[in-house]
């Protein structure tokens, strides 16, 4: 049970939340933003986080036509990007099939959603398939990229409080209630 | 300059999660999410002011 005790809201004080199996319930969290707390039944959190995580996720995704997230840890493109992306869970591992494609077969599934460039080149000024990204996307290239890694910064907040509960804010009152009562003289 | 609208989403959903893990109840949660908001936009005009002043003197 947790406590959230924020003074400044008489009906935020004393809320107990049942936070069920924590653990389980991290990993739901990861799994799909906003599932841990519905499997802890606080349900309007969990939408809240699903919406606010997965509306900014697929946001992202859409300014880049689905190829701003992607796994490459090739030399010549390591897309370091992708740790903060998985933090959105399952919505974030289809990239990860697709590297295995590519890797073992050299060509994507499909159109290549989430698929990382085939061809790489490491010299400058030779274009290749990431700079034909940059090319046909501009900005929402790198604006996606922003989106789809800031939804997986914050899950990562989302699977905190889906395993610990809320951070407790205590207010100057309480603290001052800790303090033992002055004796009398 | 139109670029910017692409900041509020972002505004919008890192103010309200970061409200999220600090409250279980919806109303201290948007107020809190209101006062977070205001911060990242007063961080961003103070930036941009800067930024504005330095581009005008130099």
């Amino acid at each position: 049970m947790v406590q959230d005790s924020e003074s400044a809201s008489p009906s935020d004080q004393q809320i107990e939340v049942d936070l069920r199996n924590p653990t389980v319930a991290a990993l739901w969290a990861w799994i799909w933003p906003g599932a841990g707390h519905i499997y802890q039944r606080r349900y309007a959190k969990g939408t809240l986080f699903m919406v606010c995580v997965l509306g900014i996720y697929f946001f992202g995704l859409t300014l880049g036509s689905g190829h701003v997230v992607y796994a490459s840890w090739r030399p010549a493109d390591k897309r370091w990007q992708y740790i903060c992306q998985l933090g959105v869970g399952a919505p974030a591992l289809p990239a990860l099939v697709q590297s295995r494609q590519v890797r073992q077969t050299g060509k994507p599934f499909g159109n290549g959603f989430m698929a990382p460039p085939v061809n790489i080149s490491p010299d400058s000024g030779v274009s290749d398939d990431l700079s034909e990204l940059h090319l046909r996307y501009h900005t929402f290239f790198e604006m996606g990229t922003l989106y789809t890694m800031i939804a997986g910064l914050l899950n990562v907040l989302a699977i905190y409080d889906a395993y610990a509960g809320p951070v407790i804010v205590v207010g100057k009152d309480e603290t001052d209630t800790d303090k033992p009562p002055p004796e009398d003289a | 300059m139109n670029q910017l609208w692409y900041a509020v989403p972002l505004i919008v959903s890192i103010s309200l999660v970061y409200g999220a893990t600090r409250h279980e109840l919806m109303g201290p949660i948007l107020q809190n999410a209101a006062r977070a908001a205001t911060w990242i936009v007063g961080f961003m005009a103070t930036i941009f002011v800067i930024l504005w002043a330095v581009s005008w003197f130099v």
